[in-house]
């Protein structure tokens, strides 16, 4: 089925997030939509997809125009989606989340669950997936509930399939697959829209990219453009995408972290028996796929976490144990993964956001009241300094871009003297001028001889920055690697492979 | 998941591996050994150290049943001992599976700490109504079916909890459906003579406390906990005004509700015990036994449950699917009134055949502990509703013999099992998802 979006616009008040797009995607054909987080993808597709409705533009297939007044309309039309976030009911089964909202009913709409379960049978095993109809969705791995969010889809005879980020989740060796299953598709002759900003992925598959910045259609490109041409267009100038930095030159063992175990809320290990350990002046990057015990590690370095064991001793003292206000005082910096529940008050402006940390002294604080002047001019002073754009130091956190915000929690947990700097997803959601300058902050401190840990699941990242990379799976450490390992050794080990290079990797650091 | 051959290169594996079950830990609980180990005290305390002596007899059928029982006359102190006993050898059970978490299969564990507890449970009651009404008979029969009367209102509301909780709105407003429920169907059948339009004048007077419910809600985002209490309030002011102020000054005509009798139906009502419990009861009560079995099914197999759950635990995966979450709330949530105001009939219909003011007295709280107590599902949240009955009524029947225990403290009791059935004693609860979250779209 061929779909034609022809000047569709979309606006939130003032803000408009599409702003006249075409777009053409034939049968049989991949099409890529490449753009920055906030260009206005999501949106275009949730337009598509009768989440939203257009305040301009028309939605044709095979050259007709549609009306969606809600998903279900665009559903019934062909178009099946691929949510960034899973659309699936966790305590539902495979079977029930399938069936959901189309379902086919007896007398007095009794379910006919058994029909439901074999019509998930039969997709699954025409694409060699081989899932349970009866497996509840909530205990699937995140890669198997996806491929039910596609089983979701083509139970609808979805024509026109519209994956949204669908990588984000995945190892790359998932990713790998799913690509081939999307491929597949495109052999089925269905059209298919791809939404990414990851630009390796786009050249796999595409057969044509169309790049989308600030809700306008900049430019379409071919799959055998570089890298860099592509980054140039949806950034709208031409970005370095490498990190530049020295070889590290490690000094003294500063973070020493060993038989480290922290139990979440059930009990359960999320972290399970973790030791490394990481001297002055390099970075460790932590590598894994989402939820694999990382944020727990983070949060146990600054004392989070409840129900911890084990032993973490920076510059020789313990602080397993201790206070949050103690780890801060001895020197540790956290950035937190989740910057606008846990790294800023949005409600606070830039200034009372840049002093959370040291509201219990001077010079911020003397006799109990806050000095305005001093903080003030702290907070000018950093603004320049980090680079923050916003009306003033007294614009609200929530009023700023992400990259801004994450600058705000930058300037607030660089501004210390600092024996340990801890920084969880500083990039994500952030637009690449950030990005770049997040990762040129990094590297300077590492190279000021502070030793950072940075948590990434985007293996680019991971490698631009790290002098050495760990990789989480299930809460363990599979293994601690050099910077130059293949990626595809790293792929593997986030899906749990230990190498064999782990032990010469070790052997490495302990020495 | 996958294996890595000699070139480096990744293929999927072929079998099944990729839709593995996550691997789930077992947790060790303690609650239900420490629950048994506490009544074992207690059961010391009561039987063995302060034990009184005498006879105490139980009733198991009326002098006009078709088929007579013979009572069953106990020696108080003796069974007091014996069941002490079996209480230890249970307790030590439950303790002997809890250390076995984790090597006996869960399934196998569960059915033996459940088993206990209900034996344990019964034997005790045994033993304390012995204990307690020495001297006396105890009427067996007149205990379970004041446990069912005063269950049925509870039983209504908690399915009309379950119905709105599951959709996704906390019904906190329960007691103010019950409330509104009683006074329309206590003014409407005095004034049309016919309890059945009562019946009728109930559902609708409870759909009205949820369309306010159900407006603030979802259409306007208020928090749905305030919006509730605030409508009990209301109700609770509202039916005391108008029953002063109307009601008292007719009552003849306004306030004399004809009653639904009860119906023995025939056969099931002679069997002994259950029969006159279950079967000879009035209408509403077989309404309510038809309604229990509808919202089980419904919820459970039907594409209104499945629909309704959906919207309950993941909105937006609902609306993604073409399901209008605002409107699956918004009727659910009415006919989630319209339930609970039956129950409110059964005060005025059955019960007492006038409105009196505040005559619910909290029973629509109870019926939300026991939605929870149910963990929303339907039949267990009906048998936590006969749970609080029953120690409603064994209050009640301590009172009328004059037990040694304080009356004062026999109020409490129905509190009491309340307050320890939400604090989780029984298991994890955990509710739908998104209940109590107004779903906003985009």
């Amino acid at each position: 089925m061929k779909l034609e979006l022809r000047g569709i616009t979309k606006k939130f008040g003032a803000f408009t997030a599409n702003d006249r797009i075409n777009l053409v995607v034939e049968p049989g054909q991949i099409h890529c939509l490449l753009g920055e987080n906030g260009a206005g993808k999501s949106t275009l597709m949730n337009v598509l997809y009768g989440l939203y409705q257009a305040d301009g533009g028309e939605i044709l297939l095979d050259d007709e125009v549609q009306q969606f007044a809600g998903p279900g309309d665009a559903m019934r039309a062909g178009i099946g989606m691929v949510h960034q976030h899973f659309m699936l009911v966790p305590v539902f089964t495979v079977a029930e989340n399938v069936i959901l909202g189309h379902e086919q009913a007896g007398f007095a709409g009794v379910l006919k669950m058994k029909e439901a379960r074999a019509r998930v049978r039969e997709i699954s095993a025409r694409f060699g997936f081989d899932v349970d109809p009866d497996a509840r969705v909530g205990d699937l791995p995140v890669g198997v509930q996806q491929r039910v969010e596609i089983i979701k889809a083509l139970s609808q005879d979805a024509r026109v399939l519209v994956f949204d980020e669908p990588t984000a989740v995945l190892t790359p060796q998932e990713t790998d697959e799913l690509m081939a299953i999307m491929q597949q598709l495109r052999a089925e002759g269905r059209s298919i829209v791809f939404i990414t900003h990851k630009l390796r992925e786009v050249r796999e598959v595409a057969d044509a990219i169309t790049v989308i910045r600030l809700g306008k259609i900049v430019g379409e490109a071919d799959p055998t453009a570089s890298n860099a041409e592509l980054a140039a267009l949806m950034v709208g100038r031409s970005v370095d995408l490498t990190v530049h930095k020295e070889p590290a030159k490690p000094g003294s063992e500063v973070l020493k972290v060993s038989g480290l175990t922290v139990l979440d809320e059930n009990g359960l290990k999320v972290v399970n028996d973790v030791s490394f350990s990481l001297r002055q002046g390099e970075i460790l990057a932590i590598a894994g796929v989402q939820g694999n015990g990382q944020t727990e590690l983070t949060e146990a370095l600054l004392g989070l976490q409840q129900k911890v064991s084990g032993s973490i001793t920076l510059n020789g003292s313990e602080i397993l144990g201790t206070s949050v206000r103690s780890i801060l005082d001895a020197g540790v910096g956290f950035v937190p993964e989740d910057r606008n529940r846990d790294g800023l008050i949005a409600e606070f402006t830039i200034a009372e956001n840049l002093m959370l940390d040291r509201s219990t002294g001077a010079p911020f604080v003397k006799a109990g009241s806050v000095q305005r002047e001093y903080r003030d001019a702290f907070a000018t002073e950093k603004r320049t300094e980090f680079d923050i754009r916003s009306g003033s130091i007294n614009s609200f956190a929530s009023e700023l871009s992400g990259g801004n915000q994450q600058k705000v929690v930058l300037a607030r947990e660089l501004s210390r003297d600092l024996a340990l700097f801890v920084a969880a997803q500083p990039t994500r959601g952030i637009d690449v001028g950030s990005i770049e300058f997040v990762h040129k902050r990094m590297v300077a401190t590492r190279d000021a001889g502070v030793p950072v840990i940075v948590v990434s699941t985007e293996l680019d990242e991971v490698v631009a920055l790290a002098d050495r990379i760990a990789v989480m799976y299930r809460g363990e450490i599979v293994g601690i690697v050099p910077a130059n390992t293949p990626r595809e050794v790293l792929g593997l080990m986030m899906a749990g492979e230990r190498h064999a290079e782990e032990t010469d990797a070790s052997a490495e650091v302990s020495a | 998941m996958s294996a890595h051959n000699n070139n480096g290169v990744v293929t999927p594996a072929a079998d099944a591996a990729i839709s593995e079950v996550l691997e789930k830990k077992e947790l060790r609980s303690w609650k239900a050994a420490i629950a048994l180990g506490v009544f074992s005290l207690v059961s010391i305390l009561l039987f063995l150290v302060f034990p009184r002596h005498g006879e105490t007899g139980f009733r198991w059928s009326n002098k006009d049943d078709l088929i007579s029982l013979p009572t069953w006359n106990t020696d108080a102190a003796l069974t007091g001992q014996v069941v002490t006993v079996l209480l230890i050898i249970l307790t030590a059970v439950v303790v002997w599976a809890t250390l076995k978490t984790g090597t006996l299969i869960p399934r196998t564990r569960r059915i033996i700490v459940t088993a206990a507890v209900i034996v344990f449970a019964v034997a005790f009651m045994v033993a304390f109504l012995a204990w307690a009404m020495v001297g006396n008979n105890v009427p067996v029969t007149g205990l379970l079916l004041g446990t069912v009367s005063l269950s049925v209102p509870l039983i209504f509301g908690a399915m009309g909890g379950v119905i709105s909780e599951r959709v996704g709105v906390v019904n906190v407003a329960i007691e103010g459906q019950l409330l509104a429920g009683a006074f329309c169907s206590a003014m409407v059948a005095s004034l049309t003579g016919s309890p059945w339009v009562g019946l009728l004048a109930a559902m609708v007077a409870g759909v009205l406390v949820s369309f306010v419910l159900a407006a603030f809600a979802i259409k306007y985002l208020v928090d749905q906990v305030i919006v509730g209490v605030v409508l009990n309030v209301l109700v609770t002011g509202l039916t005391s005004f108008l029953y002063s102020s109307v009601l008292t000054k007719d009552a003849a005509t306004l306030n004399t509700a004809p009653r639904l009798s009860p119906v023995a139906i025939p056969g099931l009502s002679e069997i002994p015990v259950i029969g006159p419990v279950l079967f000879n009861q009035s209408a509403l009560v077989y309404v309510m036994y038809i309604v229990v079995a509808l919202v089980f099914l419904g919820l459970f197999k039907t594409r209104w449950g499945l629909r309704l759950r959906a919207v309950g635990e993941h909105p937006k995966a609902a609306d993604t699917v073409g399901i209008n979450v605002a409107r699956t709330r918004f009727w659910n949530v009415s006919l989630a009134g319209a339930i609970a105001g039956l129950g409110g009939a059964y005060f005025t219909l059955v019960s007492v055949g006038s409105f009196q003011k505040e005559m619910v007295a909290g029973a629509g709280f109870i019926a939300l502990a026991a939605v929870i107590f149910g963990r929303w599902d339907p039949i267990r949240a009906t048998l936590a509703a006969l749970l609080f009955g029953f120690a409603s009524n064994l209050q009640n029947v301590l009172a009328a013999v004059g037990s040694p225990v304080p009356s004062e403290f026999m109020l409490m009791l129905p509190y009491v099992v309340t307050i320890l059935a939400v604090a989780g004693l029984v298991g994890q609860s955990v509710g739908p998802a998104a209940s109590g979250k107004p779903y906003i779209k985009g």
